[in-house]
């Protein structure tokens, strides 16, 4: 019964967060939204059991990714509306809506219908018992199976922090006066 | 606790997601729409991992956290793409960029 009213908490304010991050004029008040449904997907996952993914979502990305994205916003002072009535596609208001009823149905269907529909069978979710942490586990799992995938993870990182820096730093002056 | 509403949120927090991409211009909220629809993606993994037992759930968790990874190391060039663009063009109008239209 807990576990159910924290779900419906924590969801209310995902969707609330996304819709504000797909609806804020201002990107700002985008980047605000986000962090409210980062939270309420760190919530899930303490519900979930995932003690550890919810300390990392939390960390990395309200902490870092969130504060990166403000940082960029302010530095490129793009902080003003912009302008969402223009339609740079004829007829594609009435696709999308169309599509979108279709999509609601489906998840209406799915909602009410549940259980059987999806995956034929019920569904439950029980907590991780009371043997080794979460961060234990998780931790064994992550040096012994997926070692490699570990590993190719750090080169992805360090290719993605020197291609960030490459690109975003100025070129030296003799570079400039060279062209 | 019940898996479906977790996929059902997950997949509305998808399409939310998709429809920040398609509609939005601006070059910073395209990539924060990315993230939503990642993190949609985290709540099925993790939720689809506690309905297999202790070892599934742990598998996917860990794909999870591949996945925030992957996600940071996205903001990060993507960002400096948008600084690039803004550097160039002086705009993060996506439409503005235009310049390898045929």
């Amino acid at each position: 019964m807990v576990d159910k009213i924290v779900f419906f908490a924590a969801a209310a304010a995902c969707l609330a967060g996304a819709v504000g991050v797909i609806w804020s004029k201002n990107p700002v008040h985008s980047a605000l939204s986000l962090v409210g449904t980062l939270f309420g997907i760190a919530i899930h996952f303490v519900n979930l059991g995932a003690h550890f993914l919810a300390a990392v979502q939390v960390v990395v990305y309200a902490g870092a990714i969130v504060v990166l994205f403000l940082f960029v916003i302010m530095l490129l002072g793009v902080d003003k509306a912009e302008q969402l009535e223009v339609d740079p596609l004829g007829g594609q208001r009435p696709a999308a809506a169309v599509v979108a009823i279709a999509g609601v149905a489906l998840l209406a269907l799915l909602a009410v219908r549940g259980v059987q529909v999806t995956t034929g069978e019920s569904s439950k979710i029980a907590a991780l018992d009371s043997g080794p942490s979460n961060i234990v586990l998780l931790g064994r799992a992550l040096f012994t199976d997926y070692v490699f995938a570990f590993e190719v993870t750090s080169v992805l990182l360090v290719i993605a922090v020197v291609g960030a820096v490459v690109m975003a730093r100025r070129a030296p002056k003799d570079e400039v006066s060279a062209q | 606790m019940l898996l479906n509403q977790f996929l059902l949120l997950g997949a509305v927090l998808f399409c939310i997601g998709v429809y920040g991409v398609l509609a939005r211009k601006n070059g910073v909220l395209v990539l924060m729409s990315i993230e939503l629809i990642l993190n949609s993606v985290n709540i099925n993994l993790v939720a689809f991992g506690m309905m297999g037992g202790d070892a599934a759930a742990i598998t996917g968790q860990v794909f999870a956290l591949f996945v925030i990874t992957v996600a940071a190391a996205e903001v990060g060039v993507g960002l400096a793409i948008v600084l690039l663009i803004y550097r160039n063009r002086t705009t993060v109008d996506l439409d503005e960029v235009d310049l390898m239209k045929g």
